[in-house]
C-alpha cells in the first residue's frame, strides 16, 4: 500500500500531502506520524495540504486528531497552505479546525514552529542531553 | 433534460476518490467558480463515503441538467444499506452513528443548492443533489 512520506527535520516531522487521499491512506498517515513523533521525540509537526483540493469532514477529522495526538505526545501541530476556497468550503461544512495552529505557507509555519518551541524550552533548559 | 448522464458504482474507497475526480471534471467542464467546484466535490466526497459505510455501497449517478438557461450538475447517491430510522435527527449537525463528526448529511446540504433524502428502513437510502451553476 502507498505511503505519505514524512521528513525528518531536526527536532520536527514534515508532511506534504499530495495525493487525492483514500479513507485508508489518511489513516495510516495518522498511525505513522504518531509513531515517528514517539520514535524521533519530535516537538513539532508541519502538515502542508496546500496540493489537497478538499478538505472534507473525514480529513478534517484526521487533521484534528493530529494534532490533538501529537499534543498529548508534547509535539505541537501546525498546518500551512491551506487553499481559500478549501477554507470556505470546511467553514462552510462546519468545521473550523478549532484546536489547530495554522499558517499561510511552509515558510511562516516554520517560523510559528521555532517560535514556539525556543519559548517552550526557556522556562527549563536543563534539558542538556547533546546528540 | 439531462445533458449526459454516466453511472458510478461506489464499492471500495477507490471508487469514492473516482466519484470525486469525475464530479471535479464535469464542474471543470461546465466552468464552475473554483469555490463552488470545491463545494460539489466536497458534498461528493461526503455522500460518496456515506453510501459506502452506511449503505454498504451502491452508486452515483451523475447528470448535467439544464433549467431554462441554467446548467447544474446534478448527482444521485443510491444505496440498498439498511436506511436511515430517523432522518430528521440524521440531518442534525453533529448527530452521529459512524463515530464520525455528524456534519456529512447536515453539511452536505449546506454546499449546494438542492438537497433531496429518501430513505426507508431495510430498503435503503437515495440522495440527490444539484449544484446550478
Amino acid at each position: 500500500m502507498d505511503r505519505i512520506p514524512i521528513l525528518k527535520v531536526g527536532d520536527c516531522l514534515l508532511v506534504t500531502i499530495q495525493v487525492d487521499m483514500h479513507d485508508e491512506l489518511a489513516m495510516s498517515l495518522q498511525a505513522d506520524l504518531t509513531a515517528q513523533i514517539a520514535k524521533y521525540a519530535s516537538r513539532g509537526v508541519l502538515i502542508d495540504i496546500s496540493s489537497l483540493e478538499i478538505v472534507d469532514s473525514f480529513i478534517g477529522r484526521m487533521l484534528a486528531n493530529i494534532a490533538a495526538m501529537s499534543r498529548v505526545l508534547d509535539a505541537q501541530t501546525v498546518l500551512t497552505g491551506m487553499q481559500p476556497a478549501v477554507a470556505i468550503t470546511l467553514v462552510e461544512l462546519g468545521m473550523a479546525l478549532p484546536g489547530i495552529k495554522t499558517a499561510l505557507n511552509v515558510e511562516r509555519g516554520m517560523e510559528l514552529l521555532k517560535a514556539y518551541l525556543s519559548q517552550d524550552l526557556e522556562p527549563e533548559e536543563t534539558d542538556g542531553s547533546e546528540e | 433534460m439531462a445533458l449526459k448522464s454516466e453511472l458510478f458504482n461506489i464499492t471500495t474507497s477507490a471508487d469514492v476518490v473516482k466519484v470525486r475526480q469525475v464530479t471535479r471534471q464535469w464542474a471543470t467542464e461546465l466552468k464552475f467558480s473554483l469555490v463552488d467546484q470545491t463545494k460539489l466535490v466536497t458534498a461528493t466526497s461526503e455522500l460518496a463515503r456515506n453510501t459506502l459505510e452506511h449503505g454498504g455501497g451502491g452508486s452515483m449517478l451523475a447528470e448535467i441538467v439544464e433549467e431554462g438557461a441554467r446548467r447544474g450538475i446534478k448527482l444521485v447517491f443510491d444505496d440498498k444499506g439498511p436506511g436511515i430510522p430517523n432522518l430528521e435527527l440524521a440531518l442534525r449537525d453533529g448527530y452521529t452513528t459512524g463515530g464520525g463528526m455528524g456534519l456529512g448529511l447536515s453539511g452536505s446540504k449546506r454546499l449546494v443548492n438542492d438537497f433531496q433524502i429518501k430513505s426507508e428502513p431495510g430498503r435503503g437510502t437515495t440522495v440527490t443533489i444539484i449544484r446550478w451553476k
